[in-house]
């Protein structure tokens, strides 16, 4: 997955749980769960949006590592680059 | 119009989802409805063919308003029709009042008689129709009811409140069982009648008191005026008592982890459905903590209605129930939260969800708040709130240790149970969530 398309996912995912917010805007570097208002259950739906878009499971243990957008297209792209990166799903 | 909640003065109906002639069955969706928090689907309480529907969409009705009239099923095709909720609404000149009588009628089939029932039921499950009571026959004719017409159907102290009021009791549907008034029924129509006091139903049609843009922009601030006058309520009439508690979560986040970990991500659980879980449980061991207090005296639930109080993005706050929580497996839980939150933000809650909650769970944990006290519901006695869970030195087996803590609170209603009894509901709670695997 490219990063275009890592950012499109996590946009449209983000879109559906926090409608009213101004994604363009966001701080790419600033805590998501903060920055948006997100609570778990918000959060556990962010997971599985991913999960619905690009099959990805992302294990509960790897939640930290999607605290930021910068951070979740990291993740998401990270399948790109070989082993060591996040698990492919499915 | 069914009370959707303590705080519901009116309703605006939006619109049917039924037409005459429908049959519809117990639980279908009949109609929308917009209180000032959302837009509600109101389910059917009984079977039966609707008959006539007596508010146009768009109308801003007070609670207890007759919305419908509905007749029952087949097994008597002349008996009893009932009605979805409200007021007497004299649409039928040439019926009799047929009421009370039918106990009295041998064989040949008595005119259609109608007894009101309530939509939803502010706090206990309205006995669905007449069938088995003797009861109040609001089908008038042209004139208005006679007082009698009252009697048995509403508290003493709410027919005094209704005369010192000014309200007509024939008018209202009360939410207690079988349509009982209660004087927070009276106080409710009172109030719903103040911004415009000719709220005499129209043969056919009620009037609407007010415009009511359904989602209008001012719609945040009829929220706050709504949870600012069922708050002051509850801070004027209920003696509240506090408690407080830290639990250890090393247990539950240890064995949640484990299932997680094996769950796809569509199937995981949060812990927010575990503490569910062991409030609903805990609360099979204190009834005194789980119903409503309604004209002086307790009434008790059997069922177990957790109200979940969930923040909406847009602000303000709703509480609509999850359903016999204590009877339901922790996956299912989950499952109904995640719908409930979901619905709840969008805006689709049904009329159940709002009007028999019998205790409400609070979670500010995810603020970052270590304690939450609650304030009661009314008609509910209390309130239980968890906090943030958080890393805390912990001694046990007189070891110290670092553990994951939550804060546990209990608001409860003196009137109904004391701090010992609510302390040892805290304590259930506590011991169920040592146990995780029996959740």
């Amino acid at each position: 997955m490219t990063r275009d398309e890592a950012r499109r996912v996590i946009e449209r995912v983000l879109a559906r749980i926090a409608p009213e917010a101004d994604l363009g805007g966001l701080d790419p570097r600033a805590d998501l769960r903060e920055t948006l208002d997100l609570d778990s259950m918000d959060f556990l739906n962010f997971v599985v949006g991913v999960h619905a878009e690009t099959g990805l499971d992302v294990p509960e243990s790897d939640y930290p590592k999607l605290a930021t957008f910068e951070a979740c297209i990291a993740y998401l792209t990270a399948g790109e680059r070989g082993p060591g990166g996040a698990r492919q799903g499915v | 119009m069914p009370s959707l909640g303590a705080d519901m003065e009116t309703g605006t109906l939006l619109e049917w989802r039924v037409a005459p002639g429908d049959v519809v069955h117990r639980g279908d969706i009949v109609a929308l409805v917009d209180t000032d928090k959302a837009e509600i689907e109101v389910e059917i309480f009984c079977d039966g063919v609707i008959e006539a529907l007596l508010v146009e969409p768009g109308r801003k009705v007070p609670v207890g308003t007759l919305l419908a009239r509905l007749r029952e099923p087949a097994a008597d095709p002349a008996q009893p029709a009932a009605l979805l909720a409200g007021s007497v609404t004299p649409t039928h000149p040439a019926e009799p009042i047929a009421a009370p009588v039918r106990s009295a009628l041998p064989a040949p089939a008595p005119p259609p008689l109608l007894a009101p029932i309530p939509l939803a039921p502010t706090s206990a499950p309205p006995t669905p129709l007449a069938s088995t009571s003797p009861a109040p026959t609001p089908l008038a004719p042209t004139s208005p009811p006679p007082p009698t017409r009252a009697r048995g159907r509403a508290s003493p102290l709410a027919r005094r409140v209704a005369a010192e009021l000014g309200v007509d009791l024939a008018t209202l549907i009360g939410s207690g069982e079988g349509g009982a008034i209660s004087r927070e029924d009276v106080e409710r129509a009172a109030a719903a009648r103040a911004p415009a006091p000719s709220v005499a139903p129209a043969p056919g049609i009620a009037p609407p008191i007010a415009p009511g843009p359904p989602g209008g922009p001012d719609r945040s601030a009829a929220m706050r005026r709504a949870i600012a006058a069922a708050m002051s309520r509850s801070k004027r009439e209920i003696p509240h008592y506090y408690l407080a508690t830290r639990v250890d979560l090393t247990a539950a986040l240890r064995w949640l982890g484990a299932e997680n970990a094996r769950r796809p991500v569509t199937e995981r659980l949060l812990p927010a459905a575990l503490l569910l879980r062991a409030v609903a449980l805990a609360l099979r061991e204190t009834p005194e903590l789980n119903g409503h207090w309604i004209d002086g005296a307790f009434r008790p639930s059997e069922a177990v209605h957790i109200g979940v109080a969930i923040a909406l993005r847009q602000g303000g706050l709703i509480a609509p129930a999850l359903h016999d929580a204590d009877r339901k497996p922790l996956p299912q839980l989950m499952t109904e939260l995640r719908d409930l939150v979901a619905r709840a933000r969008a805006g689709s809650l049904r009329s159940s969800e709002l009007s028999d909650t019998t205790i409400t769970l609070t979670n500010l944990g995810e603020l970052g708040v270590e304690m939450v006290f609650g304030v009661i519901h009314p008609p509910q006695v209390a309130i239980v709130g968890f906090g943030r869970v958080r890393e805390e030195p912990w001694a046990a087996d007189g070891v110290l240790g670092v553990r994951p803590v939550i804060g546990l609170t209990l608001a409860a209603d003196h009137r109904v149970s004391d701090g010992h009894r609510g302390g040892r509901f805290l304590t259930a709670i506590d011991r169920r969530l040592q146990s995780p695997e029996t959740l």
